[in-house]
């Protein structure tokens, strides 16, 4: 893993996000208040900016860049949770070396932990790490098992869409569809969405590469 | 979406600026990171208050920074928290040596960004979150109640007390005792439309209105067919009443707030409406604030909070106050 690399996940990212645009901030205006569709692509606007002045920097340095970035753009819950991550990435130990298949997964398990502690959420409570957090506990497995890895993002890509799916029919505690009870079910969280396409993204990329 | 606009992406710091230029003999606008501080300096050791949350709620908070109230105000995007940054350049540019007393209302995005910026800021400080909305039963499913309109009384009686030497300690106590003594429902008729949206947040019908509306326009307690302004008053009042409790000829505070598209006129007739129903039930009114205090943008409707007030809260509430949205006694 490099910046460079960080920073083409990001434009794919953005392509895929600005696709389904209008889903997520449907999705939000049913349970929400309808911003975090603004959030998540002001924040990839953000940190594809930054290419000038990352792309040659080491990733510790990188990450921490973009964290700044992204903490002080976007606002919101997303602004603090994605800064979080990013923040918790870059505080992974060894990161000088190169950065292989394992270290990464550490990295990312490092950032989704972070954020589950900052936002308080846990799986259930209809959010965003409804989806993160199965991803993790499977990346973890992949880090230390014998699995194929195109045979375990095939399976996280599958983990991210089923989780999403199961958020709709999910009574909300946290975030603000927590203040609509019994009204918030029937909609698919916005967080869940965004999230569940973002790994989607980045897993479609690395397959067979 | 027809609203004054010259570019979606320079709403906030156009509409910053002008503010900035109105009140330039109150307060100051600080750009990257963006917050509101008072012209003047805090005088040492005065407890500084900072308060903030998404723009789009005007006056609140910008136009109570001043005498009497904040020290500073952190404004995010419209309907978004603002971000740690902000809330730390804030507090070192305010503080004077007594500390910061942060004022949250509970929103998840408004409590991680709040506290992120407390854990930048090195210099001593504390937070207190504000959580009047009566409208959604606070229970296990629920990360409790949303913090509304009584954030404007909690700033403004803390703010008072801060002004006449309370220490942080003292200031966070009083905070939590308006929070709790308050409580707030809020209808609308009309949604409104985030700037970057482009379009109504939600659907309403032209006879339909949302009890127990959020600040953002986020649903409520149910969607209903409009009534007279007397019963959508008296459920307004039932919801906030089961919830407080007051004693029989208990003083209060009865705060008629408008959510930005609602005229003045509409807000004394539910004034007008809420003191008799009130009176019936034995209920006294000492103290009244209506207005368009804390806003959603340009939607219809209205909140009713009431204050159960004791005396350091009244003593407090009357105490002089000079800042863009709120001036008396001075």
């Amino acid at each position: 893993m490099s910046v460079n690399f960080l920073i083409s996940q990001a434009k794919n990212i953005q392509i895929v996000i600005d696709e389904n645009a209008a889903e997520i901030e449907a999705l939000d205006q049913n349970i929400g208040d309808g911003d975090h569709i603004f959030n998540v692509q002001r924040g990839l606007k953000l940190v594809v900016e930054l290419e000038n002045d990352i792309k040659n920097l080491p990733v510790q340095k990188g990450l921490n860049m973009i964290a700044m970035k992204v903490l002080s753009g976007i606002g919101g819950s997303s602004g603090a949770l994605f800064g979080t991550f990013f923040m918790s990435m870059a505080k992974t130990p060894n990161l000088d070396g190169n950065i292989d298949f394992n270290k990464a997964c550490e990295m990312v398990i490092t950032g989704i932990n972070a954020m589950k502690e900052r936002g308080k959420a846990d799986v259930g409570e209809k959010t965003m790490m409804d989806v993160l957090i199965p991803v993790s506990k499977k990346l973890n497995e992949l880090k230390s098992g014998n699995t194929d890895i195109n045979e375990g993002l095939s399976e996280i890509i599958k983990i991210a869409e089923d989780r999403m799916l199961a958020t709709k029919d999910m009574l909300a505690t946290k975030g603000r569809a927590s203040f609509l009870g019994e009204r918030a079910k029937g909609h698919i969280d916005p967080g869940a969405r965004s999230s569940q396409l973002i790994i989607d993204t980045i897993c479609k990329s690395l397959i067979n590469k | 979406m027809k609203k004054f606009i010259n570019n979606v992406d320079d709403f906030l710091k156009e509409s910053l600026n002008g503010f900035g230029k109105a009140h330039s003999d109150i307060i100051k606008v600080n750009f990257e990171p963006n917050f509101i501080s008072r012209k003047t300096k805090t005088k040492e050791g005065k407890v500084s208050l900072i308060s903030g949350g998404g723009s789009g709620h005007e006056p609140m908070h910008g136009g109570f920074v001043g005498y009497g109230m904040l020290d500073a105000a952190c404004p995010g995007f419209v309907f978004s928290a603002p971000t740690p940054d902000q809330m730390q350049a804030a507090a070192e540019n305010v503080d004077s040596g007594a500390g910061v007393l942060f004022i949250v209302k509970n929103y998840s995005g408004d409590i991680m960004n709040f506290q992120m910026g407390a854990e930048m800021y090195s210099g001593k400080n504390d937070s207190i979150i504000t959580n009047d909305d009566v409208a959604v039963e606070d229970s296990t499913f629920t990360t409790g109640r949303r913090g509304v309109a009584a954030t404007v009384l909690v700033e403004k009686i803390v703010g008072s007390l801060a002004e006449s030497g309370g220490s942080l300690e003292e200031c966070k106590k009083l905070g939590e005792k308006v929070n709790k003594n308050s409580g707030t429902m809020g209808v609308a008729f009309t949604s409104c439309t985030v700037p970057a949206a482009g379009k109504p947040t939600f659907d309403i019908g032209n006879d339909e209105m949302e009890f127990g509306v959020g600040i953002h326009g986020e649903p409520g307690r149910k969607r209903e067919k409009i009534q007279p302004s007397k019963t959508i008053v008296n459920n307004m009042l039932e919801a906030i009443l089961d919830d407080l409790k007051p004693q029989k000829n208990e003083k209060t505070l009865l705060f008629i707030n408008g959510m930005g598209g609602t005229p003045l006129t509409e807000l004394y007739l539910v004034y007008d409406d809420a003191c008799d129903i009130l009176k019936s039930k034995g209920i006294e009114i000492t103290r009244s604030l209506v207005g368009n205090y804390c806003t959603s943008l340009e939607m219809q409707g209205a909140s009713i909070t009431l204050l159960k007030c004791d005396e350091e809260i009244l003593k407090n509430w009357d105490a002089p106050v000079h800042t863009a949205a709120m001036r008396w006694g001075m």
